[in-house]
């Protein structure tokens, strides 16, 4: 038991609602700093493509956003899962925060890619198993909001949501090894090849900085998007009378 | 059995379920799922002819042939086993060029295949143009590190 208390700490509210403010500038300052220099060293400092020329920039913000709308997919669903098996309302907290920020990668990835598509391969839009599998996620994310704000209940919503963010979960490596498995338009992943990434350091680095950056900036996002959930489920709580009292103590008396 | 346990227990028969129907309704679809055919399996009969379909290949060296005065244009696309020669009138996309992989939707007709849409099939290979010149200088025109270039289709 010992060994989990840190995580039945973090279950409790007050805790929760603590640690997570404090963590916010530990996620966003590296964020905004690997960013920066990701953007900086891929719009500016790195090399034209020899086929695309400056077009391939994109990918600068379209991979990380790719890959974020699938790591916020996975932290759902696993959050999901820990709160319908251990029923941790904070887990389906988590999972509550996550899903806009996922929707909104998701759809990042969708336009980037569809502004990159027509002059490279003709096509704002195609069928291919790639491209329908990755709207699928975005109908995902959106049907899981959607199921949620169905409830007034806050636990029947938890639940009903929770079973959706685990069925979808299947489609996080139909997304991923859709290139591989079936002929598609959409080309294979540059960085998790086999035999390597197909790039040179000078396109590569800026572009693992990115992915730093985007996943710092889920972290932070969603360390917000958790203190929100937790006042608006214990806005009755006596913690928070105490803590808004204390503030409202202190603020008055400076 | 705690039901902690049981709910446990529960998810993990749920989410074996979902990945076999998923591998059973990936087999049973993999047709409709696959993009495109190669030229191997048009020259096997695999590919229907009479409807729509999508032929996706790399344009071979020297095949290309435009008609003079219009945008007709003529070519073959290989998978480097069979080949099937495309007739197409239109705009092509930007990257089209001789040994890059393409995607023509059409109708194989005595043959030939018809197409009414060109799409370029980028690789995902990002490299700067000094290091493309150099690799260019290899006789056979393939990638360095021999892999397939784009539109070879690996199964």
């Amino acid at each position: 038991m010992g060994t989990w208390t840190w995580f039945h700490k973090l279950s409790s509210p007050p805790h929760c609602y603590r640690i997570a403010g404090q963590l916010i500038p530990w996620f966003a300052i590296p964020a905004a700093l690997l960013i920066v220099a990701g953007i900086y060293g891929g719009l500016v400092r790195a090399p034209a493509d020899y086929q695309q020329g400056d077009a391939f920039r994109i990918i600068y913000v379209h991979a990380p956003a790719a890959w974020l709308s699938l790591m916020c997919y996975t932290v759902m669903a696993v959050a999901a899962a820990v709160g319908l098996v251990w029923r941790i309302k904070l887990a389906h907290a988590l999972a509550a925060a996550t899903a806009p920020i996922g929707a909104s990668f998701a759809l990042l990835c969708l336009a980037t890619g569809s502004i990159w598509g027509k002059p490279m391969w003709g096509t704002w839009w195609t069928w291919d198993a790639r491209l329908t599998s990755q709207l699928i996620l975005l109908f995902l994310y959106l049907g899981y909001q959607a199921l949620r704000s169905a409830y007034d209940d806050i636990g029947k919503a938890d639940r009903a949501s929770a079973v959706l963010a685990i069925v979808g979960v299947v489609n996080v490596p139909i997304i991923h090894f859709s290139v591989n498995w079936w002929n598609s338009l959409h080309q294979g992943s540059t960085v998790l090849r086999r035999g390597g990434p197909a790039m040179p350091a000078s396109m590569l680095v800026p572009l693992i900085l990115c992915f730093f950056g985007f996943t710092f900036l889920y972290a932070a996002l969603a360390c917000v998007r958790v203190r929100a959930e937790v006042l608006r489920r214990e806005r009755n709580a006596h913690w928070l009378q105490d803590l808004a009292g204390r503030r409202g103590r202190t603020e008055s008396a400076t | 059995m705690t039901p902690r346990r049981k709910r446990l227990w529960t998810l993990i028969a749920v989410l074996a379920g979902l990945g076999l129907t998923a591998l059973f309704v990936s087999k049973a679809f993999e047709k409709n799922l696959n993009y495109f055919y190669p030229p191997s399996e048009v020259a096997s009969g695999k590919a229907p002819s009479g409807t729509p379909i999508r032929v996706g290949g790399m344009v071979s060296k020297g095949s290309v042939v435009r008609a003079q005065g219009s945008l007709e244009v003529q070519f073959v696309i290989t998978d480097f086993a069979k080949d099937v020669t495309v007739k197409y009138t239109g705009l092509l996309p930007d990257l089209f060029r001789e040994g890059q992989g393409i995607i023509a939707h059409g109708e194989l007709k005595d043959g030939i295949f018809m197409a009414d849409e060109v799409l370029a099939k980028h690789d995902e290979k990002y490299m700067p143009p000094e290091i493309a010149k150099t690799l260019k200088r290899q006789p056979d025109g393939t990638p360095a590190d021999g892999s397939a270039p784009a539109g070879a289709v690996t199964r």
